[in-house]
């Protein structure tokens, strides 16, 4: 009896992520509901520049490599030539919230269906441990080795606050992956993001807390912890905008 | 240039149509079997500015859709006048809208038409078609003036389904030719 | 006789990219060009088509990158200040070897510049036009028919090599309108792209559209593969009309305006017996390197009339390898060389050459 496998939206090749960090949990929750979903045949995804810059080897659909940030602009001409592909991105914080807000911003306000799984440690991780838009006030990094000094270099942007102001998208959560139980929750909201594209519903973005032992300079077990000390507390998890529950709840308010 | 080439230059106010009666200009060399180019000025601002545009009608290929020395000036306002008059071609035409130009021309070497186009427009109840008026006259005093060819050219520059406006622009031209 | 229709040179584009099957348009509003999207926002929702407006001209380039990922007909168009934000996008449609139509309607630079004709972007156009090494083919029309069958034949080489195709007009063409005969278009028969991410449907391999590639061995070889495909089309590709050159002792080289501005000084000279003639480059890149390089066979001096400082100068001495002199003849900054200032450049040039007969 197999007790666990490999989702088939997967493929052989070895990830090539650092011990403890979580994309590989990620990348596994987004294979797992493209089978679940039975839509890895029509999926295109687009892998971003950052530590997941490779991820169009890891996934068995039809995978496309973006320029920095652009991957909202890049999808938005995938699901405009194909609507009927399911279309997703996978960023990091510096692709979306940084360089590429722009894309994402915009593609967010015009409510293109696609769904984006943002994952957001507070770092650049692949150029070696650089400050990101998401970083934490006080945080060293590389580029911030005194400590993000706010008054100099600004405030880190909470992504799913922000775009909850604009009518345009349908979905919004902030989910984490350091525990079982929040896996099992980030797969669930993971699986709705398609689900809603599917539904032709519209724009879905989960973001995901994730952890960067090698950059944040601590052990697998410490980073998962700081993702409950620090982040969360930064980063409150939750549902910040869902178009179809509000209107469901209005309606039955009216009943 | 050869004699078989003419060179038109209308110049005015945005929203007299200059444009549009170069497009017609245009539009009748085009019917007639003619090689013909239209170039606009273009510019930051959209009402109320200046506007021009050249348009050169030939029987051989055009060249250079660059207007500078025209054979046939249009103004309609007194700053396209003054801008352009020196411009003309030695024996050129200009024609120009007197009921807006008070001033007569200080050139002597071209043939002066001077035609108050948009007071005869007002009169008769077109009045933003002044330009097919002056369009009418250029038309006349080139001998090029015939019912079938500006009709043909009306055709291409105005809708079937604005039979009213077809109507009000031939009679400006009416106006003008006979004027 | 085809029915011919006056039409500005920037539509005229927009009307041959939907005759040539294009259905999708993504584009930023930029003068002297905004009247494509304009007529592509009017056109396209009716015929099924997609037009978007983006948030920028990064976005747009990067929305033709995803239809092309697809295989699917895309173009965008901008002038000068937006093709630069848009290089970096060429430069990924090059390393992904994606096909697409990008039309830049120059404006006088550098920086935010004006908004009269320029041309002073043929080296950002045919040098490349982003980071790495890369070319796009470059159409350079000189009259707004050309404006609709270049775009036209752009689509077609861009599948056909799985390039970008670049329509390098500038301010005047995009504006000026001249009669049309749409229906003298010809569409070839569309080229398969069994390498579109268009989804597996579980029946194949995935495709994989992507610039990057870290092994340096592998990362030359497509290099290498690139620039043999390349060579093809110097050898296949190459356009150019010449204007009254059989005896010519002085050559005029121009493209675009230049060139129509430079017919006149031509007829002009021959008219004083002046031997001139002109060769009007139709791709910029590849440049017709032969023609001129034949040329020598009567020409003593060449003039290269451009709207730039002298960019295309350079090609033009590249291609006739020192065995002869040629001289700038230029206007920047939205102006244009009158004819009568091409005339002089060709009597100086006259006079300068017939000393050594």
């Amino acid at each position: 009896m197999v007790v666990f496998d490999k989702p088939h939206a997967l493929n052989d090749i070895p990830f090539h992520y650092c011990p403890g960090c979580t994309h590989g949990i990620i990348h596994r929750l987004v294979a797992e509901v493209m089978d679940e979903l039975g839509i890895e045949g029509k999926a295109v995804g687009i892998a971003p520049v950052g530590c997941s810059v490779m991820a169009y080897n890891y996934f068995n659909c039809d995978m496309i490599e973006a320029a920095h940030g652009r991957a909202p602009a890049i999808a938005t001409g995938v699901k405009r030539a194909l609507p009927d592909s399911i279309v997703f991105t996978y960023q990091g914080d510096g692709d979306l919230a940084s360089i590429g807000m722009a894309e994402t911003v915009h593609a967010a306000a015009r409510n293109e269906n696609i769904t984006v799984i943002f994952v957001n440690n507070a770092i650049y991780g692949m150029t070696g441990g650089q400050m990101a838009p998401t970083s934490l006030p006080g945080q060293v990094t590389q580029t911030s080795p005194y400590g993000r000094d706010v008054k100099q270099c600004g405030f880190p942007i909470r992504v799913c606050e922000m775009l909850a102001t604009l009518d345009g998208p349908e979905y919004l959560e902030r989910v984490t992956v350091n525990n079982v139980k929040q896996i099992r929750n980030a797969k669930k909201a993971i699986k709705k993001a398609f689900q809603n594209q599917v539904e032709g519903k519209g724009f879905s973005l989960i973001e995901v807390l994730s952890t960067c032992p090698t950059n944040w300079g601590m052990t697998p077990q410490a980073a998962l912890k700081w993702i409950d000390d620090k982040m969360i507390p930064y980063y409150p998890l939750g549902v910040y905008k869902d178009r179809t529950a509000a209107a469901a709840a209005v309606e039955k308010e009216e009943n | 240039m050869s004699t078989d080439t003419k060179e038109f230059l209308f110049s005015g106010f945005g929203g007299q149509g200059i444009l549009f009666a170069g497009k017609f200009i245009a539009y009748k060399g085009l019917t007639e079997g003619k090689n013909v180019s239209w170039l606009p000025s273009y510019g930051p601002e959209m009402r109320g500015g200046t506007a021009s545009c050249g348009i050169i009608i030939s029987d051989g290929a055009v060249g250079s859709p660059i207007v500078s020395k025209p054979d046939i000036l249009v103004a309609m306002n007194l700053p396209s006048l003054d801008r352009y008059e020196a411009s003309v071609k030695k024996g050129g035409m200009i024609f120009y809208d007197s009921s807006l130009i008070e001033r007569p021309l200080t050139r002597t070497d071209v043939k002066a038409y001077a035609v108050p186009a948009t007071r005869l427009a007002g009169e008769n109840g077109f009045p933003t078609l002044g330009n097919m008026i002056l369009v009418g006259k250029i038309l006349a005093a080139l001998g090029e003036y015939n019912e079938a060819g500006v009709n043909a050219a009306l055709a291409k520059v105005i809708s079937a389904k604005r039979a009213d406006m077809l109507e009000l622009n031939y009679k400006a031209l009416e106006l003008g030719a006979n004027y | 006789m085809a029915d011919k229709v006056l039409m500005k040179g920037n539509e005229a584009i927009a009307e041959a990219a939907i005759i040539a099957g294009c259905r999708h348009y993504f584009g930023y509003p930029i003068t002297p060009q905004t009247e494509i999207a304009a007529y592509m926002a009017k056109r396209l929702p009716k015929i099924g088509g997609v037009f978007l407006q983006a948030e920028s001209e990064v976005a747009a380039i990067n929305m033709v990158y995803g239809v092309a990922s697809t295989g699917t007909r895309v173009m965008t168009s901008s002038s000068s200040p937006g093709i630069s934000l848009k290089s970096e996008g060429l430069s990924y449609l090059a390393g992904a070897d994606l096909p697409s139509l990008v039309v830049n309607v120059q404006r006088g630079g550098p920086g935010l510049g004006g908004i009269q004709p320029s041309q002073a972007d043929y080296f950002q156009a045919t040098k490349g036009g982003g980071h790495g090494d890369f070319h796009m083919i470059v159409l350079a029309p000189s009259s707004v028919q050309e404006m609709a069958e270049l775009t036209v034949h752009g689509f077609e080489l861009a599948d056909k090599y799985r390039m970008t195709s670049m329509i390098l007009a500038d301010g005047t063409m995009g504006q000026m309108m001249e009669p049309v005969a749409l229906d003298a278009l010809k569409v070839g028969e569309p080229v398969e792209k069994p390498w579109a991410t268009t989804g597996t449907k579980l029946e194949r391999v995935h495709n994989i559209v992507n610039s990057l590639s870290l092994v340096p061995e592998e990362l030359e070889e497509l290099n290498f593969a690139r620039y043999e495909r390349y060579k093809v089309i110097e050898e296949n590709e190459v356009m150019y009309e010449t204007y009254r050159m059989e005896d010519a002792e002085i050559c005029i080289a121009a493209f675009g305006i230049a060139s129509r501005v430079s017919r006149n000084a031509v007829d002009a000279a021959r008219e004083m017996g002046i031997k001139v003639g002109m060769i009007r480059p139709i791709t910029l890149w590849p440049f017709p390197k032969k023609a001129f390089k034949d040329s020598l066979a009567t020409c003593k001096a060449y003039i290269s009339v451009e709207l730039s400082m002298g960019q295309m100068i350079e090609d033009v001495m590249l291609a006739t390898e020192g065995k002869a002199p040629v001289t700038l003849c230029n206007r920047v900054g939205g102006m244009i060389p009158s004819p009568e200032q091409v005339l002089e450049s060709i009597k100086e040039t006259a006079a300068r050459i017939g000393g050594n007969n």
